[in-house]
């Protein structure tokens, strides 16, 4: 059996079927060493770096060091290789890097691969910029050499080397074996940006086309030679162990082939899914639960809401917030609640892994290698480089994949360590696994207090958080925890822009609770946004305050938080009425901005609040800096989505405990927003020649509470606890 | 054995009667574009063609489709309709993950051949049952809209 694999690691590359696409033709994965093919097919002529290889069938190939997991990074990444490079975005693939840190490491996180924060365009910029302009700098001199004119005279376009004076003109492919043979430039120029042709154009997505025919391949796809499926029985609780296990209705079924207790459950492995899932359903596990935690939700918070009435370690101190407190006339509290989180992707997870004796292959929507990598080779006694990863997409993660233990991808390997077997196996969460499978945005309380001046100034703020740490336990936990606090906890709190005296941001981070957690699509921010402007629109209405001026006012120093600002409530009419609704319906509009992973959103939302509560969001404009804007379609999609992931979280998302178990399962409990509760949305991207950064983020924590304030305005009611609840808001 | 047709073709498998079409097609047929994301029919993921009838293949067991036309995402194409919401897919560039897209492209085709001009509360009710994590739901209203156009 053969079939298409098309963002494969190129080091596993053997040959391509003929035509456009990336091809492999199993079992080819094991050809390893194999000289490294371009997309169509053909042997790379040229590879000036990495990030790049151009093929004598004049295909270019970026190599992509990030995982494509729907935000635009290989799109992305490609558009800036092209631009400097100066080829035609037809001939432009992306393949997927290896897992090597040495020449693929994300420049933000130090020596690591790994996809997250943002941080993909960012860290590239000038990494690909280079890669694309050095290419071009060798094609031009192979050809000045060729035709013996100067290299200055020559010009690229759309992937056409040509010298005008002689009408000599040449392809990247008729050129790349000469290219290959040129000294590569230390320094080269980089263009102008008036000069961009794809950077801040439309330069249409990479992926498109196989994801629209069924031919994209998720690890979920992967089939290879004597695969096994294998499907897992995992503890009602965290902590949970295996006390002892019945397997014997299980191996009756037709398909199965073995059984295994692993460290987190016991695994049923078969010759396919189905028949893995039925012998899981059939097996009789006794959990021991004796380490197991057992809290519930409610529990929880009863205990951070003790912690909020104590000070906490300081995260940020700016005057003295107590003393502005205690001698203040007014004096404005509130305090939110935040559910655990699930990410939910829409690809369940999944690894597939193989043993081969001396090394290991994984077959994943890979987003951590390098942590990944050390994972796997410390339970196999390996050299991490004997961990070879083929990075495939991945059907969302919204921070999941990036697991921090890797949780998923050694419950796979162990699998396979526990079998004892050289079979490839891809392990298979169903949909209630990944619900209940922890790692989630952690559970949250915020106590805050705010003293307001006689004239409607804001005196002291003073922000208590109470929630786990992600941090810790991770390999960014010596520098993200500081002092006791973790960055990822209070930032967005910590980092608040408005101009106050006396401010105060104190974190509490309970140890005993031990539910996994785990970034989640904005971090610290998902929650930190929405009560510091959720609390700076009471602040404003107590003071009878515009929320844009006065937020205008105290961003005097924040000129890029200001201009997205200005933007959103100048496109969304801020200020003009808003139309009315049928009898008995409120509406309202409101507003948000914040600044996550060095990108600014500003957000305008429109609500319809019927007479029984129930809530409709009409409109979302939102205006975003996030420096140059290499590809404006992507970043337009990349918030239309975070309006969407913002609002399943808002009017849905909750992930609840009782007595340690997770009651959600399916999306019946844990349910996305569907179509119909879609707003309409609108983007505006603010100009900028800053360096780029983020968008996969940063859109998401302004939605929220822009929603929550739109609420407010409509109906009176400030909505305290997350997410929303209809019979808060009845009329 | 069950003998199915699939995309115009003959095809046997064999799986036991109440396996789902879903891993019938994905782990027998190795056509692993429609995709498995709940597996009790709440996401769309794996909607596929049963005699021009969008259908959830996960909860549908192979043995009530036998004899009967399947369409999957790989054949999507060999239909007007399918071609055109294809092409309004990639040109209005929809997709952000991919995972949902072919079930998402599949309830579309089905909309669009019995309603040839959908308004967007039409297309919220047939499209309701796909769910997309990536939010993508702007675009694929406007891409039903395009494919209308161009279908007129």
């Amino acid at each position: 059996m053969t079939q298409a694999i098309h963002n494969l690691s190129r080091r596993h590359f053997l040959e391509g079927s003929a035509g456009l696409t990336l091809g492999l033709a199993l079992p080819a994965f094991a050809a390893k060493g194999a000289k490294t093919v371009t997309a169509a097919g053909s042997a790379a002529a040229f590879e000036p770096t990495p990030f790049l290889s151009i093929g004598a069938d004049n295909s270019v190939t970026v190599i992509s060091k990030h995982l494509e997991m729907g935000q635009g990074t290989y799109t992305g990444l490609a558009t800036i290789v092209a631009e400097e490079l100066d080829a035609a975005w037809a001939q432009v693939r992306v393949d997927g890097a290896p897992a090597d840190a040495k020449r693929y490491n994300n420049l933000a996180f130090g020596p690591m691969q790994g996809t997250g924060g943002s941080t993909a365009m960012a860290n590239s910029w000038e990494q690909l910029r280079q890669t694309g302009a050095v290419a071009r700098a060798m094609l031009v001199a192979a050809a000045a050499k060729r035709w013996n004119v100067p290299a200055a005279e020559i010009s690229v376009r759309d992937g056409v080397v040509s010298h005008a004076a002689s009408k000599r003109k040449a392809t990247f492919g008729e050129l790349a074996e000469a290219a290959a043979a040129e000294a590569v430039p230390a320094t080269v120029p980089l263009k102008d940006p008036k000069d961009f042709r794809l950077v801040g154009k439309h330069a249409p997505r990479k992926d498109s086309f196989a994801k629209t025919n069924g031919t994209a391949q998720f690890t979920q796809d992967v089939h290879l030679p004597g695969m096994l499926v294998a499907v897992v029985a995992h503890p009602p609780r965290f902590g949970g162990k295996v006390k002892s296990f019945d397997a014997s209705k299980t191996k009756a079924i037709k398909g199965v082939v073995d059984v295994v207790a692993i460290p987190g459950g016991v695994a049923v492995l078969a010759k396919d899914t189905w028949s893995a899932k039925k012998g899981r359903d059939a097996l009789s596990v006794e959990w021991d639960d004796s380490a197991a935690f057992k809290l519930g939700s409610e529990e929880i918070f009863v205990r951070y809401h003790e912690l909020a009435q104590t000070p906490g370690l300081i995260a940020r101190k700016d005057g003295d917030g107590d003393a502005a407190l205690a001698g203040a006339a007014k004096v404005v509290k509130a305090s939110y609640d935040f559910p655990y989180l699930a990410h939910a992707a829409m690809e369940p997870l999944n690894c597939v892994v193989q043993f081969t004796g001396d090394s290991l292959e994984v077959w994943n929507g890979e987003q951590f290698q390098t942590v990944d990598q050390a994972n796997l080779a410390a339970l196999f006694g390996l050299p991490p480089e004997k961990v070879s990863i083929h990075m495939l997409y991945a059907g969302g993660s919204f921070g999941r994949r990036a697991c921090k233990d890797s949780d998923y991808v050694k419950e796979a390997a162990s699998i396979v360590k526990a079998a004892g077997t050289r079979a490839p196996v891809k392990m298979v969460w169903l949909r209630e696994d990944d619900t209940k499978g922890g790692y989630y945005r952690p559970q949250f309380h915020h106590a805050m207090e705010a003293a307001l001046n006689a004239d409607g100034s804001i005196r002291a703020w003073r922000h208590r958080l109470v929630g786990q740490s992600i941090a810790k336990g991770s390999p960014f936990e010596g520098f993200m925890i500081k002092d006791g606090v973790d960055g990822l906890s209070v930032e967005g709190a910590a980092t608040l822009p408005y101009g106050i005296p006396n401010l105060q941001v104190e974190l509490h981070t309970p140890s005993d609770i031990t539910v996994p957690v785990l970034w989640w699509r904005s971090v610290g921010s998902t929650h930190t946004a929405y009560s510091t402007e959720t609390f700076l629109d009471r602040l404003a209405a107590e003071s009878k305050q515009d929320p844009v001026a006065l937020r205008l006012k105290l961003l005097d120093k924040h000129p890029r938080h200001a201009g997205v600002l200005r933007l959103a409530a100048e496109k969304a009419g801020w200020g003009t009425p808003l139309a009315k609704g049928k009898p008995g319906e409120r509406r309202g509009r409101g507003v948000a901005v914040h600044e996550s992973f060095h990108s600014y959103v500003a957000q305008v939302a429109e609500v319809t609040v019927q007479a029984d509560g129930s809530l409709r969001v009409d409109r979302v404009v939102t205006a975003v800096d996030c420096g140059v804007a290499i590809n404006p379609d992507v970043i337009r999609a990349q918030v239309e989505g975070s309006v969407g992931f913002a609002l399943s979280a808002a009017l849905h998302g909750e992930i609840t405990l009782k007595d340690g178990v997770v009651e959600q399962g399916n999306f019946g409990e844990y349910a996305p927003i569907r179509i119909n509760e879609m707003p309409k949305t609108e983007v505006y991207i603010v100009p900028s020649a800053e360096k780029p950064t983020g968008i996969g983020e940063p859109a998401v924590p302004p939605v929220a509470p822009a929603v929550a304030n739109a609420i407010a305005a409509a109906t009176g009611k400030w909505l305290t606890r997350l997410p929303f609840r209809s019979d808060e808001l009845k009329a | 054995m069950i003998q199915l047709n699939v995309n115009g073709k003959p095809q046997r498998a064999d799986v036991d009667p109440d396996t789902p079409l879903l891993w019938t097609l994905r782990d027998s047929l190795l056509l692993t574009g429609t995709k498995f994301g709940c597996g009790a029919g709440l996401c769309g993921a794996c909607t596929v063609h049963v005699d021009g009838q969008p259908t959830r293949s996960c909860i549908t067991p192979v043995s009530s489709v036998a004899g009967k036309k399947i369409t999957t995402i790989e054949a999507v194409d060999n239909s007007r309709v399918g071609k055109a919401v294809q092409e309004a897919w990639r040109k209005l560039d929809v997709v952000q993950c991919g995972y949902c897209q072919s079930g998402q492209i599949m309830s579309a085709v089905g909309l669009l051949k019995t309603k040839k001009n959908p308004t967007d509360a039409d297309i919220d009710a047939a499209m309701a049952g796909n769910l997309c994590r990536c939010g993508t739901y702007v675009r694929i209203r406007a891409a039903i809209h395009e494919a209308a156009r161009a279908l007129a």
